[in-house]
């Protein structure tokens, strides 16, 4: 069953002299504790979608178009009460950076009590047990003394995995991570990582995995959208994606990487930078950069379709393949 | 171990960085008593290093291991506590400040973040300019000019572009302008601290082949301080693994990766997210990196490794010489526990 579905979405950002598309008519699905990774490079949109989905933009930025479905209901058109409601309780969202997220001047058991009895009617002791259980759950030692910490007396890992105890709190159906380990180091990485694999399907919650990182993606999500100047250009089953990208920039994302070049030997570099969101080129985005370009890509936005495993959104998708079958031959 | 052809020589550094300065900050009360108290960090602990010329030496580590007090202590902007820096055969960590300038002119650095590393009131011309001009006064306006321009095309951006200003260019612009301003003087050796982290991974890779090639072209040596290992593999020659200021291990970079000898470094190996592998087989380790203002007695990584005994919680191990030219500094290693 799907728990959430995303149609046609837009949002704009409202400048002094003119209007941004940041989201471009974006639509996917997202199953019941199901796991996706929204890639991109920074200014893509991938976060913008996050924010949108918790209807948390906030001006200049306003959804412009589109439907988001969460269990049944159009989020775009709840009132702030009973989207309220939802968030925290239905999803919940985990941001990069934990020193920010958490309050500075508030213990930890203070900010977990807070979220239960916003949520819940239960006394202050009830939810002090909720929020040990939630942060045994976590793996972080000695639960009973960390709530009378302050963030700052915690490590950046600790404190990531409180902000994951905290959005579990209320079991929601789905969580949106945004870059949720790019603040921390790798080793810690690895663990955050696993963890938060671990709890969603052992608590069968869906996962948005919002990244820059496709070995991030790689490890974690069942299926990738891969987004461009606030479109998304393919999307499809991670494996798919990643052994055999259709969408020249993904391919070039995946070619860029080092460990798809000898060492020593020059990068497969894609040319030039992601346009800026007040510069979108018209037609394809992807045009300026792409060695695939013709007239057409300059003028038409490219549609997605889908093509073998994948959705792809390229005009020349099917030259691009029969080029790489005579390659191959 | 002193060869004669290294380019850059680190002698048994330490770099110690007091917490509390001024007599009433020493002062504590403990146990009712008050007490004169002086805490340090320990940021960098006995590393000694060599790099030969044409090598890119990669130092690698987590945040808070200290590869980037490393890069400031070559580069001369911090003071040493103790140890010794030779550069081509010159001991240069206990020179005042005019007397490193010659020096600057062989030894410059490209620092993480462009957007801070290049003054916003100058223009990208101004920027370059300067250094061309305090490293040769005797040059005229003209030969000024055109030696910043020949440097701006080779780092791929377009000569009249000189009298814009950094703000307007993308974050991979100014990294390239960044690194041109350091390219302007003709150095020999390059320390250049994480500066593809701030980047997306389309530009990371121009700007890492931007580097590479103005290695083989200009013949550079460069001391690479990143946390990325991919990076590592494709641009290092040699790798030292730092932990808690001190090197866990040493060796050339196809050495480190095929066979990774200390457990921190295999951890460290195993923890970075594959893109085809299906099993992630990620060894995990026991708590976090302890604070270095209490350095263990023993050995650093004690604490969370999964092969510590005894005589590692007592005990600091020394690098130990392999085969293959790998220096490890490990008990667990030294006594053949470890693949047992």
């Amino acid at each position: 069953m799907s728990l959430l579905s995303v149609r046609d979405l837009s949002v704009k950002f409202a400048m002094r002299d003119n209007t941004v598309t940041a989201l471009n008519q974006i639509s996917f699905d997202l199953c019941k504790g199901e796991r996706l990774g929204i890639v991109g490079e920074s200014g893509a949109g991938k976060s913008i979608t996050g924010f949108a989905l918790m209807n948390l933009l906030s001006r200049p930025g306003y959804i412009d178009g589109g439907k988001i479905q969460f269990l049944g209901d159009d989020i775009t058109q709840m009132p702030e009460a009973k989207m309220r409601n939802i968030r925290g309780n239905e999803m919940a969202m985990i941001f990069q950076d934990p020193m920010v997220t958490l309050n500075p001047v508030l213990t930890i058991g203070q900010q977990m009590v807070e979220t239960l009895m916003a949520h819940r009617k239960l006394s202050k002791a009830e939810a002090e047990q909720i929020a040990i259980v939630k942060l045994r759950e976590v793996y972080i030692p000695s639960p009973e003394e960390r709530l009378d910490q302050y963030p700052h007396e915690l490590s950046g890992g600790m404190r990531q995995r409180i902000i994951i105890a905290i959005a579990l709190l209320l079991d929601p159906q789905l969580i949106i991570a945004d870059e949720p380990t790019t603040a921390l180091d790798v080793t810690i990485q690895a663990d955050i990582m696993e963890l938060l694999l671990e709890l969603c399907e052992s608590n069968k919650v869906g996962l948005i995995l919002i990244t820059h990182d496709l070995g991030v993606v790689s490890q974690m999500t069942e299926r990738t959208l891969v987004m461009y100047a606030g479109r998304i250009i393919e999307s499809g089953r991670t494996r798919e994606i990643i052994n055999d990208p259709q969408h020249p920039y993904t391919q070039g994302l995946i070619n860029a990487l080092p460990q798809q070049t000898k060492p020593g030997q020059r990068l497969k570099q894609i040319p030039g930078n992601m346009p800026s969101l007040t510069a979108i080129p018209p037609g394809c985005p992807f045009s300026p950069r792409c060695e695939y370009a013709q007239d057409r890509c300059l003028t038409e936005a490219p549609k997605p379709v889908q093509y073998t495993h994948v959705e792809v959104a390229c005009h020349e998708v099917n030259r691009l393949h029969s080029d790489k079958a005579e390659e191959m031959n | 171990m002193t060869t004669p052809q290294s380019l850059l020589r680190i002698h048994n550094l330490e770099k110690r960085f007091e917490l509390d300065r001024g007599f009433l900050e020493t002062l504590k009360l403990k146990g009712g008593k008050l007490v004169q108290e002086k805490r340090e960090v320990h940021a960098v602990n006995n590393i000694s290093l060599e790099v030969a010329p044409g090598e890119a030496l990669c130092v690698v580590g987590e945040s808070g291991c200290g590869k980037s007090t490393v890069a400031r202590l070559i580069a001369g902007l911090l003071t040493p506590s103790a140890g010794e820096i030779h550069y081509d055969g010159e001991r240069i960590d206990n020179r005042s400040r005019r007397a490193l300038m010659p020096l600057r002119k062989k030894m410059q650095m490209i620092f993480q973040n462009p957007y801070a590393s290049l003054n916003p009131r100058m223009t990208i011309q101004q920027a370059l300019e300067e250094p061309v001009r305090y490293h040769n006064p005797g040059l005229s306006k003209g030969e000024v000019r055109d030696k910043v321009a020949e440097v701006m095309r080779s780092v791929g951006v377009d000569p009249s572009w000189a009298g814009r200003y950094p703000h307007e260019f993308s974050g991979g612009q100014r990294q390239r302008i960044a690194i041109a301003r350091a390219l302007t003087v003709d150095p020999e050796f390059i320390i250049a601290d994480e500066p593809i982290s701030a980047l997306d991974v389309s530009i990371q890779a121009q700007v890492l082949n931007l580097m590479l090639e103005a290695k083989d072209e200009r013949g550079l040596t460069y001391l690479f301080i990143t946390h990325d290992l991919s990076v590592v593999q494709h641009f290092g020659t040699k790798v030292a693994v730092l932990y808690l200021g001190s090197v866990c291990e040493l060796s050339d970079t196809a050495t480190l990766f095929e066979n990774p000898k200390h457990p921190y470094t295999r951890a460290l190996l195993s923890a970075v997210p594959q893109l085809k592998d299906d099993h992630p087989n990620h060894i995990r380790l026991r708590g976090e990196i302890p604070t270095p203002i209490n350095l263990p007695q023993g050995c650093p990584f004690e604490s969370r490794c999964a092969h510590a005994n005894s005589r590692c919680q007592s005990e600091k191990p020394r690098p130990q010489l392999h085969p293959d030219g790998a220096l490890v500094a490990c008990h667990a290693v030294e006594e053949g526990r470890l693949d047992g």
